[in-house]
């Protein structure tokens, strides 16, 4: 019986739209009512972006030099090799670079965030929150959606130009394509919009991943060891979100490039 | 005058029933207790009265007010008013003990921080906790996380204070000290709801007692009456098992 297993997966996507849906309503109920706390965004900013700019590198970095081998091997069968910075960059801008950051910031970052603020739930620190006479939607999810949201487009654009190097440098030392080359050739092929289109997408996964993240960790119920499998669905839950919305976006941007 | 009235509570979460009908009312000035077995919906009766669980039916008043109806920012000047003390503390365990008595206050006054650091070292000194203001809660002792939770929830002066099992889990020697801190409260007039399996705490500090019981209050009077009826409610449940 497939069915049955089919329809739980469906109550279960429907399940979790809903309560993501009631926690973007509180949150520009609740949270923006009033002024936003500062510190706390600043301090999640840091958090975030300091926390993760380590691995959004190596990530990065790894993903260059992987494409610019796997391109140089399978174009110069064609004598296709004065192609690859072109491939290669066009790769990065427009997809490599903003969804591997976003893949890698939902299991950093939300995994963090679903598990920080489900314990917090255990420990009854949300109740008390509440209890004190103060939200927190405005003290936990306000600072870590703006900050996710704000700082993925930064990571995603350093894992860009991270990228790019590690391209320049595999493409010296194992394809022997001169840097200068590779550098003229980058900047004449890209364009702003190559930028946009990907860099769009990191906006929209920032506001997923957080909000998801929160989602997952605010309604932890049973207790410490709900807090582990909670944190694995946020983080199952945002990449698969991450993979079918990058389509679906990337069809979008496409429509609006060719619109104007 | 009763500040604070529950009326005809229903409680359910899915199937299982834990309220049907719950009464009782609470006067200015005194200490109520609530006792009943493990489970018996004492916590989200108590989270009720601030907002924190909302019943299926029925009215819980405060001076009058039905707040059971009230949105979370409506509900902001009752929490003012009433304090909650968690089990275990719900301590901000990334924050120090300094930070966790500011936050109230920063949340809910204007004062300047010099006043800010002067009330939390009087509350401090007020339960023997000085010298604790940049110690994070995972390096307290369950005892002190419980002393300065109440701190907390106690230092925007509220008119009640609820206390949720406050001594559970605690030493001899941190449950007659907490004891001695509801006291303390009783005798500077605040209002209180002591939930609690310590009878003999429950008969130290609270002028009348409720016993929760199969979703209802089954009994409430004074010390004395209970002491006497809990007897007999033990009895009758011995009879029945041995029949
Ligand atoms: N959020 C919840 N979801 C489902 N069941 C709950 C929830 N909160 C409490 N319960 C159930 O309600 C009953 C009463 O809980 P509680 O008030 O915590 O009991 P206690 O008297 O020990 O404080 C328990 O059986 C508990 O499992
Ligand atoms: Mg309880």
């Amino acid at each position: 019986m497939t069915t049955p297993a089919f329809l739980s997966l469906f109550y279960a996507a429907l399940e979790i739209l809903g309560g993501v849906g009631f926690l973007v309503k509180d949150f520009f109920h609740e949270g923006l009512r009033g002024k936003i706390e500062t510190h706390l965004l600043i301090e999640q900013i840091y958090q975030i972006g300091s926390r993760s700019f380590p691995l959004i590198a190596l990530t990065a970095v790894c993903e260059g030099m992987v494409m610019t081998l796997q391109f140089g091997f399978s174009l110069s069968k064609f004598g296709g090799q004065p192609y690859i910075p072109k491939i290669v960059s066009l790769s990065i801008l427009r997809e490599m670079g903003p969804v591997f950051t976003s893949l890698m910031i939902a299991a950093r970052v939300g995994a963090g965030i679903a598990s920080e603020v489900g314990s917090m739930v255990v420990t009854q620190q949300v109740d008390a929150m509440r209890a004190l006479g103060t939200s927190p939607i405005k003290k936990i999810v306000v600072p870590r959606v703006l900050a996710t949201t704000i700082t993925l487009p930064i990571l995603a654009s350093l894992a860009n130009v991270i990228g790019i190097l590690g391209a320049i440098v595999i493409g010296k030392s194992e394809l022997r394509l001169d840097s200068g080359f590779f550098i003229q050739k980058v900047l004449s092929t890209i364009v702003l919009s190559d930028f946009y289109s990907g860099i769009g997408k990191t906006v929209v996964f920032g506001i997923l991943i957080s909000f998801v993240a929160c989602y997952y960790g605010l309604n932890v119920k049973e207790g410490a060891k709900e807090v582990g499998i909670s944190t694995t669905k946020a983080v199952v839950t945002t990449s698969i979100l991450i993979l079918i919305g990058d389509f679906f976006l990337t069809k979008l941007f496409w429509i609006i490039e060719h619109a104007f | 005058m009763n500040l604070i009235e529950v009326k005809n509570f229903y409680k359910s979460f899915g199937k299982k029933i834990v309220h049907q009908g719950v009464d009782f009312a609470v006067k200015k000035g005194e200490c109520l207790g609530l006792i009943g077995g493990s489970g018996t919906g004492k916590s989200v009766l108590l989270r009720s009265l601030i907002g924190l669980e909302h019943p299926d039916q029925g009215q819980v008043l405060f001076e009058g007010q039905d707040i059971t109806k009230l949105s979370e920012n409506q509900l902001i000047d009752i929490r003012k008013k009433i304090a909650y003390v968690f089990q275990g503390g719900a301590l901000f365990d990334s924050m120090t003990v300094y930070e966790n008595l500011a936050y109230p206050l920063r949340a809910h006054t204007k004062l300047p921080e010099s006043e800010i650091q002067e009330k939390i070292t009087f509350q401090l000194s007020e339960f023997g906790l000085q010298g604790t203001e940049s110690v994070y809660p995972a390096n307290l002792s369950g005892g002190m996380q419980k002393r300065v939770g109440l701190a907390r929830s106690i230092i925007l002066h509220p008119d009640i204070i609820l206390y949720d099992e406050p001594t559970a889990g605690l030493d001899p020697f941190n449950t007659k000290r907490i004891q001695e801190m509801i006291l303390q409260m009783k005798s500077k007039g605040h209002t209180s709801i002591l939930v609690t399996h310590d009878m003999p705490v429950a008969f130290a500090v609270c002028d009348r007692i409720a016993m929760l019981m199969n979703g209802r209050i089954e009994a409430i009077g004074s010390v004395d009456e209970i002491e006497e009826k809990s007897n007999h409610l033990i009895l009758q449940f011995v009879q029945g098992e041995i029949r």
